[in-house]
């Protein structure tokens, strides 16, 4: 079946982006309104994905192809499967909130800013279904110049290092997949197709070279213990929409690199290292949930935590059982949406009082109700409350690990009494008690704008909960499928 | 006498003859212009460049013509290279007409200068003899040096010329004691027929060798590359930046040429020497380059090191042509170098192009400063710069990207994986600095708010080179096929 989907869903935010680039900085209310418009129609694009997408079948759909580069035998390669399917839709979903989020909070250079989230939009789509590996490297890379941007020009006080860091952190490790991508260019007999390499035959010394430098370069998008440095300071002075595009959608191109890339091209290797991935993933999990119990300023708290949920995907994909890779999917997806909610939570208080830090605040649900019911229930779904998408993938990876080994599936429990103790201490110090100051007395309630945001976010949240089915079916052959590759030796 | 004269077949020339006459009458009609009438000097030089586009377009042909008694060919690669020197000098007299004006330097002088250069480059690129291409290099490096010094009154300029000056004597010097020994060990000046000698094992290895590294020390100098690189930022940074630009772009497409005609057409017999040679140079470039311009504060110098470490890529594609005696991997390492080196001339004459935008009459933007808050003063000059330096940087989808990717995968596939790595780490060091002057425009405010002086068609033509570099990188094939198919065709 041809079709134009994926490529609609890829360029449409681009497009849109140029067009409202070009509305200039003087248009605020007209730049405003086309990005929505454009973000709005990102997204209906998408949607056919999930409808007609056809959940028995394993390989790819709405497959593109056409030819880009042919000196490098380079393809226009496009195609998804019931694992990246899910992550274009979220992230044209994430696309319309930032948007709404950045409403009349941004004043500066408005059209810029809603046209870098929007070209980043397009570019993020790319990335999940790029099938070639150029294509792919491509997006990937192209993808850090909006990032930059958006928290060098509309981020915090210490912006610019902020800025630096991420940029050249991210750098780095792609650097290193370029060359990889290139060997293994070489290798196949000239081919960049991902399909092929899949099925590539590699001795196991390349294969750890290959892994190793695959690793790197998802790691710090991950972002793995130890070279996970970057993100708090990318979060805390990241602008809210940088915050929640990272959180939702920047960290999970690093996990579904490792399922498209290290896991079905390295198998191997993969097993050989997976002792190695699945102790940073506990040390993730566990230390940086420690870490993030003393954290005093709110971004970075839920940046660690963020690190610690990605903990869990790696170390359920490095457990090779049905529940662990699913698990570790749905908590991607899962984290998508209750980080991000978090990010625009924070923001929301952000916006009033203008301070991050837990001591400023203090009975805010005196003065904020509604507002307080969702950062309840959002924490709620960061701790892993059951009925709460978070409770669904942990659950999961939890017990895959179990059954892998009790002792890892032990330790990977802790998080469950982790996470609720750094998320809901935090939500008692800043939503309970008394009134702590004059700041917290004269706050507003969310307005209807805001109310939306997080609505929509909560119905999604409780959706997922209380019916994980329709997702897991989407990805349920192709997680099968994966596992079967993995399993068999390339050797 | 008279009757053994034959006379040479003048077609294959014919641009050369054209640009020939085309400077003298210029030099004549000049004469008689005031300073008010330069237009009519400048708009002449345009029609000189644009005839000779025309003869070479129309000339060029698949065959591989030599005449002048062997002493010069035309082959595709020639036209190619010539048709790119054409685009750049009228590009550059576009550019630099309004920085002249202001400084009272738009003299009848520069114009020839830069046609008597650039014919001295289409005489490099076009020579089959050791003597042409001598000829045609000190016609390009004594232009040059005047240029540098075209502004009497500035000690500065007068200073870089001095030592450009002095430099380049020794380059040619040592240019052509190698030639001498060449000549003596094969007993030909044709760079064919010292290729012939050398297959058929007539020549002295010695003697050859020791001339061979004389020829590469002269080409690695009119290349600026580390360790003879010490001219290039006093001379970039002494020069008005309207010769900067010039002396920054074409040039090295001649120099290229240059070591092509050489070592390539040549020398091939020696690869295996003189890749050695090319490999250690390029890896002291690009580590040199890249670290030294991290230091600098003046945007020319910073540019003329990051020239030096993409003169170290272009070094890299270089080596890579011959593996012990398979040479099956040439025409792609050739072919990516030739690549490279018109993306660099594309992306440099934008950058230069853009520090000439910015000053203006009495005031130089010459350092990094002057960048400030670029976005707030012209959000679509900044745009284009933002694209040339991500392009410089190596980040899709920019033209940049393709080069490296192009000239990475040539070294990977010639088995130097090591120096891939060694050179995309170096990568990472430079995407810092370049990431520095995005960070100047677009995080600073402004320190500077005058508005920015241009004529329009300077205005038009940076847009179009910026646009261009986004586009070459978006659609790479056409270029890249076309080197590719120049070099087959000549080799």
């Amino acid at each position: 079946m041809s079709s134009h989907l994926l490529s609609l869903a890829i360029w449409v935010p681009i497009v849109g982006g140029i067009i409202v680039l070009a509305l200039g900085s003087e248009r605020r209310c007209a730049a405003r309104w086309v990005s929505l418009a454009f973000a709005i129609a990102g997204f209906l694009v998408t949607i056919p994905l999930f409808t007609s997408f056809d959940a028995a079948k394993s390989g790819m759909q709405f497959v593109e192809m056409g030819s880009w580069i042919p000196r490098f035998n380079v393809n226009y390669f496009l195609g998804v499967d019931g694992i990246s399917v899910l992550f274009v839709l979220l992230n044209a979903f994430i696309t319309i909130l930032v948007v709404l989020a950045g409403w009349e909070v941004i004043e500066d250079k408005v059209a810029q800013y809603m046209a870098a989230f929007l070209i980043m939009s397009g570019l993020m789509n790319g990335i999940f279904s790029a099938l070639d590996a150029v294509l792919f490297y491509v997006f990937f890379e192209a993808s850090l110049i909006p990032m930059y941007i958006i928290i060098g020009v509309w981020g915090g006080p210490n912006r610019v290092y902020a800025a630096f860091k991420f940029f050249l952190y991210t750098l780095l490790g792609s650097l290193l997949m370029l060359v990889a991508l290139i060997y293994l260019f070489l290798e196949s007999g000239g081919s960049f197709n991902i399909l092929d390499w899949h099925v590539l035959r590699l001795e196991m010394g390349p294969q750890v070279l290959i892994f190793i430098a695959f690793l790197m370069s998802f790691a710090v998008k991950v972002p793995m213990w130890p070279v996970h440095t970057w993100l708090p300071d990318a979060h805390v002075e990241a602008p809210t929409g940088g915050s929640v595009v990272l959180a939702a959608i920047a960290l999970k191109l690093g996990a579904y690199g490792f399922v498209r890339f290290s896991l079905p091209i390295t198998p191997d290797a993969s097993h050989y290292m997976a002792p190695f991935i699945i102790t940073l993933s506990l040390i993730a999990v566990v230390y940086i949930g420690f870490v993030a119990l003393v954290q005093a300023d709110m971004k970075k708290l839920v940046a660690y935590s963020s690190i610690s949920h990605m903990g869990f995907v790696t170390l359920g994909f490095f457990i090779f059982n049905q529940l662990g890779v699913e698990g570790a999917l749905i908590q991607m997806l899962s984290h998508g949406f209750v980080s991000g909610a978090m990010f625009l939570c924070i923001g929301v208080m952000y916006d009033r009082v203008h301070s991050r830090q837990i001591s400023d605040y203090g009975g805010v649900v005196n003065t904020m109700p509604k507002f307080a019911a969702f950062f309840l229930f959002f924490a709620m779904a960061n701790s892993g409350l059951p009925a709460t998408s978070g409770f669904v993938g942990e659950f999961m990876v939890a017990l895959g690990a179990i059954k892998f080994n009790f002792w890892v599936g032990l330790t990977a429990a802790t998080t469950l009494v982790l996470g609720a103790a750094y998320t809901l201490w935090m939500v008692k110090r800043v939503a309970f008690g008394a009134v702590a100051n004059h700041h917290v007395a004269e706050l507003t309630d969310i307005n209807g704008r805001e109310f939306l945001v997080l609505a929509l976010l909560a119905i999604a949240v409780l959706a997922m909960g209380v019916y994980p089915f329709p997702f897991t079916d989407v990805m349920h052959a192709s997680v099968d499928n994966l596992l079967k590759h993995v399993a068999v030796s390339k050797l | 006498m008279l009757n053994n004269f034959v006379m040479p077949d003048l077609y294959p020339a014919a641009p050369e003859i054209f640009l020939l006459c085309m400077a003298c009458l210029i030099l004549l009609v000049d004469l008689f212009l005031g300073d008010y009438q330069r237009w009519v000097t400048a708009m002449m030089a345009q029609i000189a460049l644009v005839g000779c586009a025309a003869i070479t377009w129309v000339t060029a042909d698949t065959q591989v013509v030599l005449t002048f008694s062997n002493m010069f060919v035309d082959d595709l690669f020639a036209d190619f290279l010539k048709l790119v020197v054409y685009v750049t000098v009228s590009v550059v007299l576009i550019y630099s007409r309004g920085y002249l004006q202001a400084r009272n330097l738009d003299k009848g002088e520069f114009y020839l200068l830069v046609l008597f250069a650039t014919l001295g480059m289409m005489v490099m690129i076009s020579a089959a003899h050791l003597l042409t291409l001598y000829l045609g290099l000190e016609l390009m490096s004594l232009c040059l040096y005047a240029l540098v010094a075209i502004d009497r009154d500035s000690a500065r300029a007068t200073e870089a010329a001095m030592k450009y000056f002095v430099l380049g004597a020794l380059a040619s010097g040592l240019l052509l004691y190698g030639m001498s020994m060449v000549y003596g060990a094969t007993g030909s000046l044709e760079i064919g027929g010292i290729a012939q000698a050398l297959h058929q094992g007539a020549a002295n290895k010695t003697v050859l060798v020791f001339g061979l590294v004389f020829l590469v020390a002269g080409v690695a100098f009119k290349l600026g590359v580390v360790p003879f690189h010490m001219w290039v930022p006093d001379v970039y940074h002494g020069a008005p930046t309207a010769v900067t630009l010039f002396i920054s772009t074409a040039p090295k497409l001649a120099a290229f040429a240059m070591a092509m005609r050489l070592l390539v057409y040549g020398l091939f017999e020696l690869a295996e020497q003189w890749q050695i040679m090319v490999m250690i140079m390029a890896v002291l470039s690009i580590a040199i380059g890249n670290l030294a311009a991290i230091a600098q504060t003046n945007i020319k110098r910073m540019l003329a090191y990051s020239g030096i470490s993409h003169m170290g890529f272009l070094l890299l594609a270089l080596m890579s042509g011959v593996v012990g005696q398979d040479r099956h991997f040439a025409l792609n390492a050739y072919s990516s170098a030739l690549y490279y080196a018109v993306a660099y001339v594309l992306m440099s004459l934008a950058s230069f192009g853009t520090v000439l935008l910015l000053s203006r009459a009495g005031y130089e933007a010459e350092n990094l400063e002057d960048f400030k808050g670029l976005n707030r003063r012209s959000p679509w000059f900044a745009a284009v710069m933002l694209t040339v330096m991500f392009s410089m940087a190596g980040i899709p989808f920019f033209v940049g990207f393709f080069a490296k990717f192009s000239v990475l995968l040539a070294a990977v596939d010639a088995g130097y994986v090591g120096i891939a790595v060694f050179a995309v780490l170096f990568s990472l060091v430079g995407a810092f600095y370049y990431l520095r002057v995005v960070k100047l425009m677009y995080f600073d405010p402004p320190a500077d708010t005058a508005p920015i002086q241009a004529t329009t068609d300077m205005r038009i033509v940076l847009s179009v080179n910026g646009i261009a570099v986004a586009l070459f990188g978006l659609f790479p094939q056409a270029i890249m096929a076309f080197c590719t198919y120049a070099l087959l065709r000549s080799l």
